[in-house]
């Protein structure tokens, strides 16, 4: 199941959009999807990554370098010519190592000659791409908080074992996990942009046509992708235009104000979740491409903002989302 | 064997697995691989059969990442002077498949890999599951994403198992029809199977069935032979009585279906039931310990037992300490720098040695090695005991699921986990497991009963043994025994207070001797002095709260023993 169009992903709206915005706005920050297994979840990460236009790096560079990243980081990647290179998706699979993941001494060099090399980890593989990580809850709580951590400062610095390296890591982090199984703590939840709780399609419709399709693809990879190329191209139109439209578009003095009585409402801790609802609903502006930032669309997207980041009474057994439906509903009416 | 009328219950178990079996064999890249559950003879003559048809690689338990994925081989780039290259046991499994013997106590990290390369097609996987509790299982991350599981416990068999041949291609059978796979959706809705995964395996299953039987498009035979093989064996919850079928799924038309079957012309030959079929085909092969964990009011999913991300091993993360000597095996990293300060004194005396022939910058020997070493905090596990008999629990038992709760969230943000005993009547059950889980623990509290006997010493000697099991993992473990003490059921289950009382102190006293922290709680209206008499034989301490709410128990229970501190 490597590769499947974003477009022909059937039931998973709610993931499909989040996602989209996360591409339109990376500084939103990371997408945490709560769900159960076998809900199509990393199809539709990795979908979207294979659905991006190719970008164009430093050839050869470890780290797929940027123009902008080349200045800056003059001593990590050169000055390599540009080529076109795929949108990284890297799967961190739960047992990484820290070395992996950040990068370590090349064992190989050191060995043969001795020499102090680094060699790039994960980190560096998923920049300017998307970092996924199933089960994000079972992993070791250090490796999340490094993870968060370059992920919103966008460099990754490395000291260690003698190492002194700083390269660029902007990635879009990608969550998944089943809360039964273990919850992230607090402080780490509240990093993540936007969560959103994914659930297997209940209606039998729905499960036939993914089953089919699914079959389809299966059968006849290239033509299926074939099939749906139109309709990820338009999609992929709209990321594209949205990107465009996004710095101009800004929000105005009342919606800041609904922003904030929201998050007081819903007993949202931090600023953070006030600065990511209003990203959060001026990237899904710029989606829709719309010619403002709208009451309309803060209220779309605040579940996704602020499910996380309620403070939890673990003796009122009322959802996140219900809370915070009810208090759009008390404020906007 | 032939694939007709599957329908009837198989006379063993392995006949199906033997059938799984087949399909795996005929279409590795597509099924992924087989849970086999339960050790003896059947299962080892069935994958000696597997061994015939596809190239098996065992997996070892203690298998450490540089074996699985490749990597250099240290040792052998030492003494040759150069680097050389191992391939991974993945790499070498291309094509063929991974048997992983203990599949129960497979680790976490090896799991999260091997998840990976079954994502990717690189390998597919056999798992030997020899748990012996119905809660354990494989790691859930890996049985998801391999099509057949088969349990062999109760298989009597093992003569004869050969895996014949299939008579056609699975490419050649066409794809499943609407109504078929309408029937397959239904089912496993029916038998509460969320994944897709799941369903997707069922539907190239049936296909596969056809192929096995040389027939170019899926009957009702395969798609049943699919139900039992896939679905059946990952059922969540009971199908519903035949007669309350129809209702539940409005799609497959209700009896008279073949007069109104207008919208699927292409079906006629349908018959109305078929996911009824099917759902009678599922029964025979629903797994034995649903219905006792149903009936238990258990949540039947089998959680993460496998226990990924609980067991916390020192040696590979932490905080480091210094390096000692040691081959980095076994997960255990090498500390380059300080195996290189151990070269360098040597230097001069090696390269005499050698001769000049060794143009080599640095000359290591194995002896050089060292290996980093890493503090780990051990993590803490409090451990409640809840009297939910009558005496105690009547007006008590919500402030006390308030007070585990509130703990509970608490726990979880200083990672340390809780568990959660509670005995009433004639028993004393673990509810809990050690978790940080607080969705998890929230639903096993709102389902906990309350009235009937106290049987302190059963309480007791289950808080005992988790408290062992957990210490045995080398983390801390600490009681917190919410009772009135005033103990009515011996620890045979006989009712008498001076027997309860005389087995109380024996349990106690073995908690003591352990060496356990234990605080006792008693949040009756009247506290007498048996919770005092009891927190004396556990050498714990003793807390009488008769009017506490459940922040306030939370709040004072943290003051006697602040949980989550790490030991």
């Amino acid at each position: 199941m490597a590769r499947f169009p974003f477009s022909a992903i059937v039931g998973q709206d709610d993931m499909q959009q989040a996602l989209l915005i996360a591409a339109v706005d990376p500084s939103i920050g990371g997408v945490m999807v709560f769900g159960d297994r076998g809900t199509g979840k990393s199809t539709a990460a990795r979908a979207l990554a294979s659905l991006l236009p190719p970008i164009l790096a430093a050839e050869g560079c470890p780290y797929g370098c940027s123009k902008e990243d080349q200045a800056r980081y003059p001593d990590v990647c050169g000055t390599g010519k540009m080529v076109k290179r795929a949108v990284p998706f890297v799967d961190m699979p739960l047992g990484s190592t820290e070395d992996r993941v950040i990068g370590s001494l090349d064992l190989e060099r050191a060995l043969r000659s001795g020499e102090k090399a680094f060699e790039p980890g994960l980190l560096a593989k998923a920049h300017r791409g998307f970092l996924y990580i199933d089960e994000i809850n079972l992993l070791e709580d250090h490796l999340v908080d490094l993870l968060l951590d370059v992920a919103a400062s966008g460099e990754n610095v490395v000291e260690r074992e003698g190492l002194s390296v700083r390269h660029p890591a902007k990635f879009v982090l990608i969550g998944s996990g089943n809360p039964e199984e273990g919850e992230l703590r607090p402080q780490l939840l509240d990093r993540f942009g936007l969560s959103l709780e994914v659930r297997t399609p209940k209606d039998i419709e729905v499960r036939i046509t993914i089953m089919k399709l699914v079959a389809e693809n299966e059968a006849d990879p290239e033509g299926f992708a074939a099939r749906w190329a139109e309709a990820d191209d338009a999609i992929l139109k709209r990321v594209a235009k949205g990107k465009a439209r996004l710095p101009k578009l800004s929000a105005g003095e009342d919606l800041l104000r609904d922003a904030a009585n929201l998050c007081l409402a819903v007993g949202a801790d931090g600023l953070r979740g006030e600065l990511t609802l209003m990203r959060a609903a001026r990237a899904l502006a710029a989606l829709e491409g719309a010619k403002s930032v709208t009451r309309k669309h803060l209220i779309a997207i605040a579940p996704s903002a602020l499910r996380h980041r309620l403070r939890r009474d673990v003796l009122d057994e009322t959802g996140s989302t219900v809370r915070i439906t009810r208090a759009i509903d008390g404020l906007f009416g | 064997m032939t694939v007709e009328g599957l329908g009837a219950p198989p006379a063993d178990p392995l006949e199906d697995a033997v059938l799984a079996a087949r399909l795996f064999v005929s279409a590795p890249q597509v099924f992924k691989g087989m849970v086999l559950r339960g050790p003896g003879p059947g299962r080892e003559a069935l994958v000696a059969a597997l061994a015939e048809n596809i190239a098996l690689r065992r997996l070892p338990g203690h298998v450490d990442d540089e074996r699985l994925l490749g990597g250099i081989d240290l040792a052998a780039s030492l003494s040759a002077g150069r680097p050389i290259r191992q391939t991974g046991l993945i790499e070498e499994a291309q094509g063929g498949a991974l048997i992983a013997g203990m599949a129960e106590r497979m680790d976490g990290a090896i799991a999260g890999r091997l998840g990976q390369a079954l994502d990717e097609g690189a390998t597919a996987l056999v798992l030997l599951d020899d748990a012996s509790e119905p809660e354990e299982g494989p790691p859930q991350s890996l049985s998801e994403r391999v099509a057949f599981i088969a349990d062999l416990s109760a298989s009597r068999r093992w003569q004869g198992v050969e895996l014949a041949p299939a008579a056609g291609h699975l490419a050649d059978v066409a794809p499943l029809d609407d109504a078929a796979l309408r029937a397959l959706a239904a089912t496993a809705e029916a038998l509460g199977v969320d994944s897709l995964r799941a369903l997707i395996f069922a539907g190239e299953t049936a296909r596969a069935l056809a192929a096995l039987g040389g027939r170019d498009t899926a009957d009702k035979s395969d798609l049943s032979g699919a139900v039992r093989l896939v679905l059946a064996p990952r059922a969540t919850r009971l199908p519903p009585q035949q007669q309350d079928a129809p209702p539940e799924e409005p799609p497959p038309p209700p009896p008279d279906g073949e007069r109104d079957d207008q919208s699927n012309s292409e079906q006629q030959q349908q018959e109305p039931d078929l996911s009824e079929i099917l759902v009678e085909a599922a029964k025979t092969s629903i797994p034995a310990d649903l219905l006792a964990s149903l009936v238990q009011g258990k949540a039947p999913r089998r959680s993460s037992s496998s226990g990924t991300g609980q067991k916390r091993k020192a040696a590979t993360r932490g905080k480091p300490l210094g390096a000692r000597p040691g081959m980095p095996r076994g997960g255990a990293k090498l500390a380059l720098i300080d195996s290189l300060r151990a070269a360098v004194p040597w230097q001069a005396v090696r390269r005499r040695e050698a001769g000049a022939n060794d143009t080599s910058s640095i000359l290591m020997r194995k002896e050089d090695l060292r290996i980093r070493r890493f503090e780990e905090r051990a993590a803490r596990v409090t451990i409640f005991a809840v009297d939910a008999s009558g005496s105690a629990a009547a007006a008590r038992l919500a402030e006390a699921k308030g007070a585990v709760e509130l703990m509970l969230a608490q726990a979880y943000v200083t990672r340390s986990e809780v568990a959660l005993v509670a005995f009433r009547g004639t028993t004393a059950e673990l509810l809990l497991p050690p978790t940080r889980s607080l969705t998890r623990a929230r639903r096993t509290l709102s389902q906990l009963p309350g009235g009937g006997g106290t049987p302190l010493a059963l309480g007791l000697n289950a808080a005992r043994e988790v408290a062992e099991s957990v210490i045995a993992r080398g983390r801390s473990a600490a009681l917190v025994i919410l009772t009135d003490g005033r103990a009515n059921i011996a620890a045979d289950g006989s009712p008498g207070r001076p027997q309860a009382a005389a087995d109380t102190a024996v349990a106690a006293k073995a908690i003591a001797a352990s060496g356990i922290d234990a605080l006792v709680v008693d949040i009756s209206a009247r506290p007498g002095p048996e919770g005092a008499a009891l927190a004396n034989a556990l050498g714990g301490r003793f807390l009488a709260l008769p009017r506490a709410d459940a922040r306030m128990l939370q709040q004072a229970i943290n003051a006697v023993q602040p949980i989550g501190r790490a030991a």
